[in-house]
């Protein structure tokens, strides 16, 4: 290698990691370092407040809810994409991704425009007592919203990738619909499923703009944990944002690792 | 694989799961349903109301000199953002890929933490770092670089994640060829392997510029918010709800939506175009 190469080599390499030390890196140890300025009990009293816990319940609430109903959502609907034929494919391939075009906020709105007291549903459903925006239902309908393509995303290339074959052949044999999937197809499909998984809880734990809107942020009542950080911080209790901070990015990092681990094991099967 | 693809072709593919459930009728029923109540309908009702008072209303909202400076804010710094990202990250995708170093494959996992970490802990983190109390002396936030850095911060994986398959593949012997042939390393990477990855880049700079023209979470901190400075689109957007003015920021967000819309228009030409030239 010559001189110039040698040079480039190097020269690249600490591009690539100066860029991710100083914009990644750094940043996220600081996290760490904000959160036991007041010590490992200043932290943890920080996180143990009722409005603290109150906030990460809700949190799991919205992943609880959201993931699942996303993932029989992403599966029948990539067993549609690729298994069926039907007028109207090409549309339905293209409105799923419509979620990743939308700003958060533009999310709330529209749900508020909707389900909200002056929406086009929302009048009515008041008056039968069901409320859903500043209220838990319509936390949960943004958190559906933001995280609804990436399972459909997942799945489709390893369905087409696995082809039908081994279905058909399972039919043949005398196996019903839901043998056939529980039996041939899920086991193909399943890290595809379980990478798809992973980054709906991650963006499900996560999101903010479109839960901010719709959720008309009570203390202990309608805050997520990303709500609590926010609110916390403009409260000036920046000891108790920054607690908060530090067990929403462990739980990222536990994400990551996942992640990490089921697209090994997708790329691997 | 010939062989497979060829049956595939006869045999249209055939439903082994649906039709048993109960006909693939329900289930398209079921996911339209499902994705017209939380998704289609909603955006229905935000284009019904951003025109609800007419045309003349629409373009108020839109041409009002704070929704024009936000959004021109929200553009240009997008295009800046995405720009760097095109550059850095192919260069982070070409160091992990045809680079050797300890810990590469740590660092090769950190690219997605920006996926995984909530956006608002993104901005508190980008605050303590590069904010008032900085430990090391650099203050920008409420500026309009700290919107620049929150940006490049939430899309930092979508270009190396784009780049990185595809500069797997690549083959190497026509570098290699070129390289004997008397050609510099720079020439050899501007004729021989820009072309190859720029399909690639460019659906990565698409899906990034997408994000951030929407992004709220890891700015609504750091940028502080200042009409007319560092007051971007979604902030913008977020402001107009908090004080009922739903109209105009229903208007804003149709225009917003528009864009991005066009952007994931433009990916989906650009792979089909790339697929067509694959090989």
């Amino acid at each position: 290698m010559t001189v110039s190469g040698v040079l480039g080599k190097y020269g690249l390499r600490f591009a690539a990691l100066g860029y991710l030390t100083v914009l990644l890196m750094v940043p996220v140890g600081m996290i760490f370092y904000r959160a036991f300025e007041n010590g490992v009990g200043g932290a943890w009293d920080s996180v143990t407040t009722p409005d603290a816990l109150h906030s990460f319940y809700l949190t799991l609430v919205m992943v609880a809810i959201a993931v699942p109903a996303n993932t029989i959502f992403g599966v029948g609907c990539a067993l549609l994409l690729v298994r069926t034929d039907f007028r109207g494919k090409a549309l339905l391939n293209a409105l799923i991704d419509i979620p990743f075009a939308v700003s958060p906020v533009v999310i709330g709105l529209s749900l508020i425009l909707v389900y909200g007291s002056g929406g086009w549903f929302g009048g009515w459903l008041i008056q039968h007592g069901v409320q859903i925006i500043f209220a838990v239902p319509g936390m949960v309908l943004a958190t559906i919203f933001v995280s609804l393509p990436f399972v459909v995303r997942e799945v489709v290339p390893v369905l087409h990738e696995i082809g039908d074959e081994q279905e058909q052949a399972a039919r043949t044999l005398g196996a019903n619909g839901w043998q056939t999937f529980r039996r041939v197809t899920l086991p193909a499909i399943r890290w595809g499923v379980t990478y798809g998984v992973v980054l709906s809880t991650a963006r499900a734990l996560g999101e903010f703009g479109a839960v901010a809107v719709v959720s008309g942020h009570i203390s202990g009542e309608t805050e997520t944990a990303p709500l609590y950080v926010w609110h916390e911080f403009q409260n000036f209790n920046t000891a108790g944002a920054y607690a908060a901070s530090l067990v929403l990015a462990l739980l990222a990092l536990v994400t990551l690792f996942a992640m990490n681990i089921s697209k090994r094991k997708e790329s691997n099967a | 694989m010939s062989a497979l693809s060829g049956t595939r072709a006869e045999a249209p593919p055939r439903a082994a799961f649906w039709p048993r459930l109960g006909g693939a009728t329900l289930g398209r029923g079921l996911v339209t349903a499902y994705l017209s109540l939380i998704v289609l309908i909603p955006l229905a009702a935000l284009t019904v109301q951003s025109t609800e008072g007419g045309m003349g209303t629409f373009w108020t909202a839109i041409t009002n000199s704070e929704a024009i400076a936000a959004l021109k804010l929200t553009l240009i710094a997008s295009l800046i953002v995405v720009a760097i990202n095109a550059v850095m990250g192919t260069t982070i995708a070409w160091v992990l890929v045809r680079d050797s170093f300890p810990g590469k494959g740590v660092v090769n996992s950190l690219i997605d933490l920006p996926f995984a970490l909530p956006t608002i802990v993104a901005g508190i983190t980008l605050l303590a770092l590069y904010g008032p109390k900085s430990p090391v002396g650099i203050d920008v936030a409420y500026t309009r670089i700290a919107v620049i850095m929150a940006l490049l911060f939430v899309t930092l994986p979508f270009v190396v994640r784009a780049v990185q398959p595809t500069l797997l593949v690549l083959d190497r012997e026509m570098e290699e060829a070129a390289a004997s042939l008397g050609a510099k390393p720079l020439t050899v990477f501007r004729r021989i392997v820009l072309p190859s990855l720029s399909p690639a880049i460019l659906a990565g700079v698409a899906l990034a510029f997408a994000r951030s023209i929407g992004e709220f979470g890891s700015l609504v901190l750091l940028s502080g918010n200042i009409p007319f400075k560092t007051e971007v689109a979604s902030v913008f957007i977020f402001g107009q709800i908090e004080t009922g003015t739903t109209e105009s920021a229903a208007a804003v967000s149709v225009l917003l939506l528009a864009i991005a819309l066009v952007m994931l228009l433009l990916i989906g030409l650009v792979s089909r175009w790339s697929l067509r030239h694959d090989r």
